[in-house]
């Protein structure tokens, strides 16, 4: 089949780096990404796989990131090449089933003893599991999209773990994949917004900022509005769609990017210290979640979280450089948030992100979202608006494979 | 000998007229046939041998004893004076204020007075600098008096420092500085520059706290203000008189010093602005368009830099001392010499161009807020009778309306602008939802206490001071500002002049008649 592939390929990622520098999404014409014929993935053995044909495949920041040659060399022992990418996904079974992916191939994809009953793919404390080749087969890699023996959501067809699936009810007017393809990236941005819960749920007027409000920031707000409903939020956002779709799903204030530090603050009632244009807060936010995960981003998490408090970092940061003088002497904590698993809620219940956020999507009926579609055929340009989308007005690109 | 003021009806022979863009000008041609500018005064003669005259003035007050008799050994003597915002551009050296200052102290030094302290009536504006303080009152009273701690700025969050006077019929507490209140007598040095300055509200704002002032400075009062130069006609004024008369009943005696200035507002660079368009001359045309080139070239920064340098050769008119009421009715003649101008009626339209400099912004920068301030505050105010603009008509203004704020002077100003215009251009409603926030911020208190901030409650005040023309007009346009910052005052932004008078024909029809009010200098249209 035709599939969008990266191949490992250090002089391709070096390219795509610097291509990048200067036109945003522009390594897709030079970088490791390519539109070619591969072979079509085996199926992987052990029971419980099935083929799943991409309806839909999501653009997320992580894919922009590899393929500029941003990504970390931390993930280098995390993922086995050549890979197709895509792990935001709604597809279709044999059966004519619409199913969502949940990527993370984890304990039971790889044939192994689940961490604990009921647990999620993505549960766990221990990624051996991920950083090396299973029992049946699977080569190392984090997600589906990520990983070479299972092929991923940029190819008209891919393998996909009875555990990873989540059959949609309803029919596609009911449920439009549109919406569906957004689950996922909501599950991450609904886990980031619940690691508010502990800091916030001990403030007597708990203010939580969110940095950033393209798809991710977008779904932690949706998420800190519905599971931490107690919350203020305040939210940054550079554009002015995004401005309104973060009013839109439950910010109770929404800045410009650059003037955050001075909703915070006035949000708060603390002082500003120092450098009027980029000051630090004397006090600041319980919680802030970081959605966009760059060098400023980070720093400016620092300026305006509450000594005490606590930084979620939803976006993926990379390789960056930041001053910790201001996370060291507030006593900041900073937490990652990767993806998603089995959630504990306030009331004491579990249940897993994935069904939260099917809940959250269908509650905002988000597929809104969704800006543009393109083939396969058209990756270059696909590539190029997903990486300007808020400059362009858009929030999320997709692969359309339907029908094709 | 210096002709009076001079209405224009504009026909087809006109010249463009000069508007003022912030930083800088245009020319713009008004329609004939229904168009009309309104022009200033020329500057009337200033005195000859000016501390001859406050020396006088100092000896031979209006029913009041000459101030040597109230100068007394052991006695605490307070002397007030006006803060940076006034004179606009600056006056200058030496200033009004020196001479009166100097005069008084060499006469409290004759009569043996040593416990003086000397405060800058700033109100909720911004603390003034010590260089201003040194431009303002010189440096032989700065040196003998700033470093003993008795020349200072009134602060209005001292609550230990603040004491109340009394309280009017109207429930209106008068709350102001402790030292001048407990003083044996206070003197006030004062630059009158409009009808709005001076009298009682030299003293009763000055020195005033958020809570006293609040009785005034409310949307309430403002739009009863018809208007802030006629005080009789003012809701401000006459709550600020009543508390003048708290002040006189139960306070401290209190000898008010007032000085008129005249409209020499530009050195010779700018010498074309106070100019009538059909008598420029060559030079005159030549500096427009010289200047005007120059400024669009350089950068905001620069420009601001020019203007607010500007130290202007005004020339004081009139000089009078003593009880402050008395002193305050022939000052007001003096101004009104100097600023008024006979109109007939009202128009469909008021135009006006918006300088760089209003009084909130003395070597700053005129944020978006301060547009309307400036406009609907103060030039659509400079009346008396009835607006120049009919009830429901147009204010076309020009002015670039930068999002540029200062940081330092006016932090509370850039939330304002970002939460509480956000949410609503309606005074009432603010005041309701938003000021008590504004004005109890830590940190805003802190930087007016402590750096040199307005109040956090400022920029609520200046929006407060445009109720009325807010209230009046159908529709605000501003020519050449930036659309957004522009919509966020509740007002149309415009490309042109052109434009502007297109969109407003949506609210008074295809052929408005048209009133420009040419600034600079300053006038009063006296509206029949």
């Amino acid at each position: 089949m035709k599939a969008l592939r990266i191949d490992r390929n250090v002089g391709k990622f070096g390219a795509a780096r610097i291509v990048s520098a200067v036109s945003p999404g522009g390594a897709a014409k030079l970088g490791p990404l390519e539109h070619r014929t591969i072979n079509d993935p085996a199926p992987p053995s052990g029971g419980g796989w099935q083929q799943v044909h991409t309806r839909l495949a999501g653009i997320c920041g992580s894919d922009l990131a590899l393929l500029d040659g941003h990504a970390s060399a931390y993930f280098e022992n995390w993922v086995s090449f050549p890979f197709v990418p895509g792990h935001e996904v709604v597809g279709e079974l044999e059966s004519g089933e619409r199913v969502i992916l949940e990527p993370v191939l984890g304990h039971a994809a790889r044939g192994l003893t689940l961490p604990f009953e009921g647990a999620s793919p993505a549960d766990g404390d221990d990624h051996t599991h991920l950083a090396t080749t299973s029992v049946n087969g699977i080569e190392p890699g984090i997600q589906t999209g990520f990983c070479c023996s299972t092929g991923g959501g940029w190819a008209p067809w891919f393998w996909a773990h009875e555990s990873q699936l989540h059959r949609i009810n309803g029919t596609a007017s009911e449920f439009p994949d549109e919406r569906a393809v957004l689950v996922e990236p909501f599950a991450g941005g609904i886990h980031a917004a619940l690691m508010a819960a502990p800091v916030a749920n001990r403030a007597d007027d708990p203010v939580v900022a969110v940095i950033g409000a393209g798809t991710m920031g977008l779904a932690a707000i949706a998420g800190l509005r519905r599971y931490v409903p107690n919350v203020r939020i305040v939210a940054g956002a550079r554009y002015e769609h995004q401005r309104r779709l973060a009013a839109a799903f439950g910010a109770d204030c929404v800045a410009e990017g650059s003037d955050l530090d001075r909703a915070v603050r006035r949000e708060v009632g603390c002082h500003l210290i120092g450098d009027p244009d980029e000051p630090i807060l004397s006090s600041g936010a319980h919680v802030t979640v970081d959605a966009v995960g760059s060098a400023a981003s980070i720093a400016d998490a620092i300026r305006i979280t509450r000594p005490g408090g606590r930084i979620v970092l939803l976006g993926m940061p990379a390789n960056v450089t930041i001053d910790l003088t201001g996370l060291w002497h507030r006593e900041i904590e900073m937490r990652g948030a990767y993806t998603y698993g089995t959630e504990k809620l306030a009331d004491g219940t579990t249940t897993s992100t994935f069904k939260l956020a099917i809940d959250t999507v269908t509650a905002l009926e988000a597929e809104m979202l969704v800006s543009a579609t393109y083939s396969l055929d058209d990756h270059v340009d696909a590539i190029a608006h997903a990486a300007s989308a808020g400059r362009r007005g858009a929030t999320k690109t997709c692969f359309e494979m339907r029908g094709s | 000998m210096p002709r009076p003021g001079f209405v224009l009806d504009v026909d087809r022979s006109t010249p463009p007229t000069l508007f003022w863009r912030g930083e800088g000008f245009s020319l713009e041609r008004l329609p004939a046939d229904r168009s009309r500018i309104i022009y200033p005064p020329e500057p009337l003669k200033g005195l000859d041998h000016l501390d001859h005259h406050i020396r006088n003035a100092l000896l031979n007050p209006i029913d009041m004893e000459p101030l040597p008799a109230l100068l007394k050994p052991g006695m605490r003597l307070t002397i007030a004076f006006d803060d940076v915002s006034l004179s606009l551009p600056k006056m200058r050296r030496p200033d009004n204020r020196q001479r009166i200052v100097e005069a008084v102290l060499d006469m409290a030094a004759e009569a043996g007075v040593d416990d003086v302290h000397i405060i800058a009536a700033l109100g909720l504006h911004r603390r003034m600098h010590e260089y201003e303080m040194r431009h303002v009152l010189g440096d032989r009273v700065v040196d003998a008096f700033m470093p003993r701690g008795q020349l200072y700025n009134h602060d209005a969050e001292d609550h230990e420092n603040l004491t109340v006077v009394g309280e009017t019929d109207h429930g209106e507490v008068l709350e102001i500085n402790k030292r001048a209140a407990e003083s044996d007598l206070i003197v006030y040095a004062n630059v009158n520059q409009v009808a709005m300055d001076g009298g009682w509200k030299s003293l009763v704002t000055g020195l005033a706290s958020y809570r006293c002032l609040s009785h005034h400075h409310n949307p309430e009062s403002l739009r009863n203000t018809k208007s802030l130069m006629d005080r009789h006609h003012s809701a401000l004024h006459h709550s600020i008189w009543r508390m003048g008369k708290v002040l006189r009943d139960s306070g401290p005696a209190v000898f008010q010093v007032e000085t008129t200035i005249n409209t020499e507002a530009f050195p010779s660079p700018f010498e074309f602005l106070a100019k009538r368009e059909w008598e420029w001359t060559a030079k005159d045309r030549a500096l427009f368009l010289g200047t005007s080139k120059a400024l669009n070239k350089m950068p905001n920064t620069t420009k601001r830099k020019l203007f607010h340098n500007i130290e202007a050769p005004y020339r004081t008119t009139s000089v009078q001392a003593g009880y402050t009421e008395s002193v305050h009715e022939i000052t007001l003649q003096n101004v009104h010499e100097q600023h008024l101008v006979e109109v007939e009626g009202q128009t469909d339209i008021l135009t006006m161009g918006i300088p760089f400099i209003s009084p909130y912004n003395p070597e700053s920068i005129m944020n978006p807020i301060l547009v309307m301030c400036m406009g609907l505050g103060y030039l659509f105010n400079m009346y008396r009778g009835k607006p120049l603009v009919r009830a429901g008509g147009v204010v076309i203004m020009t002015h670039p309306t930068y999002e540029d704020f200062h940081p330092v002077h006016h932090p509370s100003y850039i939330d304002f602008f970002d939460e509480v215009l956000a949410d609503t251009t309606d005074p009432a409603e603010m005041s309701t939802k938003w000021e008590k926030k504004y004005a109890e911020d830590d940190w805003y208190r802190h930087l007016y206490r402590t750096s040199y901030a307005y109040h956090g409650v400022h920029p609520f005040y200046a929006w407060y001071w445009g109720a009325h023309g807010q209230q009046h007009a159908g529709r605000v346009i501003i020519v050449g500002g930036h659309a957004p910052a522009v919509r966020r005052l509740g007002f149309t932004p415009a490309s042109t002049m052109s434009d502007a008078l297109e969109i407003a024909s949506d609210v008074v029809g295809r052929n408005p008649t048209i009133s420009h009010l040419h600034v600079p200098g300053v006038l009063v249209a006296d509206v029949k």
